[in-house]
């Protein structure tokens, strides 16, 4: 069923779709209507969740941490400074090996303050662990939470689902909204790995000296590299049932394309219409959106990028002292690659610009 | 005489816990009154190593090692997540040292406390941060030495009150347990087990490296603790009914807890004269409260 809602709402459903059992979550502007949605779901019986009215940020993730490790589907919602305040548990969430699921809309650090749209928040969160998506839709956000629980579960490392503050999370689209039998095929509820269990009482996150730290980093590491296929299959699966298709990147216009705009989230899709402009004047203008960030999809921005003449990044963030974090990051995997085009970056959009 | 003290051990060998330590036998007597179907939530502090490194633990419940500042809500999503898969009998307890309840866990402890969370929150009060060597916290007493406050500048300001804290949060059930009592402390983790909501246990844990006081002197440090009123044993009922659990008829002078204790060194006779008198103010309070809950 088509319904016109926002990306907010959009998340909303998804979580109500996946069946989630806790909720724990605490409002920041402009996520703050995901969870109002979701509570309003939970008092009326709708979702069956608890639904935990912490007092911070760092509360919210405390919750989820606790209530996944029993087994329990569990999601957050945050932004900003929100997100910022939860970064020690992050970590714990990804090194407990959790699949705990949040959204992530992406908003500007203060000071000033700004609720606009900006990377820095999430960006700033590169090494904690957490699968990171970018989305450029209301539709892609509904659909990527659903197959972020299928993944987390099966890699058993924690998704953050990011997109643009106002642009997607208070505009209005046409979502498809699937049929819920559906949804509940594609998504058991099948978990991996151990849990608390009193008929199996076993101690999680004590003392790990230096011979075992190492191979503890070691698994995520593989984990994260193993979660690329997961995904992809994932995504197959997905695209078999509700006939939408998703991959670790996206690509506008590349067969024949000479020179690539590369972007995220809505950034894209502005993009896609530069693409158009460009190729009515004559240019060979291709786009290529990063849509996870982590893992990384070097492989496939390669693939792409090989024997194009020229890419330019647009990065609404940036790392001070250096220059546009996917730009970095592209140029990182682009790195003594042979057939590689001129890369050059661009920060723009800071706030909401 | 009749037994109340299950035989049942849940707290094995092989923990690291320092010889004479007040939170191993708070653990003992703690797991004895909950059983097996208990699981435990630690936040940094001493019990997270004294549990055992990987992968052994000296525990025969689960444990969840948590966050430092967020014991109390890892707890609550634990008991969340059990009672969403129809698992709802459960004790599930956040065990945390002083820093973990007045300082930085304060946060994560109030809103539990305010939601009424059905969980146990046990505070172990060593009275420092004794787990990084024995740095100043807000439940040091005054008086005190600590690294952070050496003996040139011992602690000049008094224990914050987390009991009052918590009264003031009207939870269902709460109580001060001492390890020298194990009989009364092991009734009232059992009354707790009984009441749905919020419970929250304050431990006297005598620490003879942070204390500076004989290893085994410390179940009569907790004892005089409570023979001098300085730990009075009690209960609060939804934050207003005060049953005090023990009444000395011939209380000790606070100096013979002090004197136990290298950390009181620096003591002079009107900081003694202070501490006994702070110490007799607060039972008198007590016995008001516990005779006018309406006041």
């Amino acid at each position: 069923m088509r319904q016109l809602m926002t990306g907010n709402y959009a998340a909303s459903y998804a979580v109500k779709y996946a069946g989630v059992q806790v909720i724990a979550a605490y409002p920041i502007t402009p996520q703050t209507q995901i969870v109002e949605k979701l509570s309003e779901m939970c008092a009326a019986g709708e979702l069956k969740a608890r639904y935990i009215n912490v007092e911070s940020e760092h509360s919210a993730m405390a919750a989820c941490i606790g209530a996944s490790s029993t087994g329990a589907r569990v999601f957050t919602a945050t932004s900003s400074q929100g997100l910022a305040y939860m970064h020690e548990l992050l970590h714990w969430a990804s090194r407990a090996r959790l699949p705990v699921v949040m959204t992530n809309v992406n908003r500007a650090m203060a000071p000033g303050w700004n609720v606009w749209a900006d990377q820095n928040d999430s960006l700033s969160q590169r090494d904690t662990g957490w699968m990171q998506i970018y989305c450029k839709s209301a539709q892609e956000v509904f659909d990527s939470i659903l197959m972020a629980y299928k993944i987390s579960e099966k890699v058993l490392l924690p998704t953050m689902i990011n997109y643009d503050a106002f642009f997607t999370s208070h505009t209005e689209e046409p979502v498809d909204i699937p049929d819920a039998e559906k949804v509940r095929d594609f998504l058991p509820g099948l978990r991996r790995g151990r849990i608390m269990d009193v008929d199996d009482p076993c101690a999680f996150g004590t003392l790990v000296a230096q011979d075992t730290y190492t191979e503890f980093q070691y698994k995520i590491q593989e984990s994260m590299q193993d979660a690329k296929k997961v995904i992809t299959e994932t995504c197959a699966e997905f695209k078999s049932i509700f006939n939408r298709e998703y991959a670790l990147t996206e690509e506008y216009k590349m067969s024949d394309a000479d020179e690539v705009i590369i972007a995220t989230s809505t950034m894209f899709e502005t993009a896609s219409v530069a693409v158009d402009e460009l190729r009515k004047k004559g240019s060979k203008t291709g786009a290529l959106r990063i849509r996870y960030f982590r893992p990384f999809p070097s492989e496939d921005i390669i693939r792409a990028l090989s024997g194009k003449k020229r890419a330019l990044v647009l990065d609404r963030n940036i790392s001070f002292g250096a220059q546009g974090i996917f730009c970095q990051e592209v140029l990182a995997a682009a790195g003594g690659k042979g057939n590689m085009p001129a890369i050059s970056g661009v920060v723009l959009g800071l706030g909401g610009r | 005489m009749k037994m109340t003290i299950p035989r049942e051990e849940l707290m094995t060998k092989g923990h690291t816990g320092c010889q004479g330590c007040g939170a191993m036998l708070a653990m003992r007597y703690a797991l004895k009154a909950l059983g097996k179907n208990t699981m435990i939530v630690i936040p940094a502090c001493c019990w997270v190593v004294a549990i055992g490194p990987f992968p052994y633990s000296a525990l025969e419940v689960p444990v969840f090692a948590s966050a430092f500042a967020c014991a109390a809500s890892t707890a609550a999503g634990i008991k969340a997540g059990l009672e969403m898969q129809g698992k709802r009998e459960i004790n599930v307890v956040a065990w945390a040292g002083d820093g973990g309840t007045f300082d930085i866990g304060l946060q994560s402890l109030s809103a539990a406390a305010e939601r009424n969370e059905d969980i146990f929150y046990f505070c172990y009060d060593n009275e420092a941060y004794m787990n990084t060597g024995r740095q100043r916290s807000s439940a040091t007493p005054y008086g005190a030495w600590t690294m952070t406050t050496p003996k040139d500048s011992t602690k000049n300001e008094f224990k914050k009150d987390i009991d009052a804290i918590m009264a003031a949060h009207k939870i269902p059930y709460m109580a001060t347990l001492s390890i020298s009592e194990p009989e009364d402390f092991i009734r009232k983790v059992r009354k707790g087990m009984g009441i749905k909501g919020m419970k929250f246990f304050h431990i006297l844990s005598p620490c003879p490296s942070g204390w500076l006081s004989d290893p085994s002197d410390s179940v009569k440090i907790a004892r005089y603790a409570v023979e001098t009123n300085i730990f009075p044993l009690y209960e609060v009922e939804n934050g207003e009914k005060y049953i005090i659990n023990k009444k000395i008829a011939r209380k000790k002078p606070v100096s013979d807890y002090l004197k136990l204790q290298g950390r009181y060194r620096y003591l002079n006779e009107s900081q003694i004269k202070t501490i006994q008198e702070a110490a007799d103010k607060n039972w008198r309070s007590l016995l008001k409260k516990e005779e006018f809950p309406d006041t």
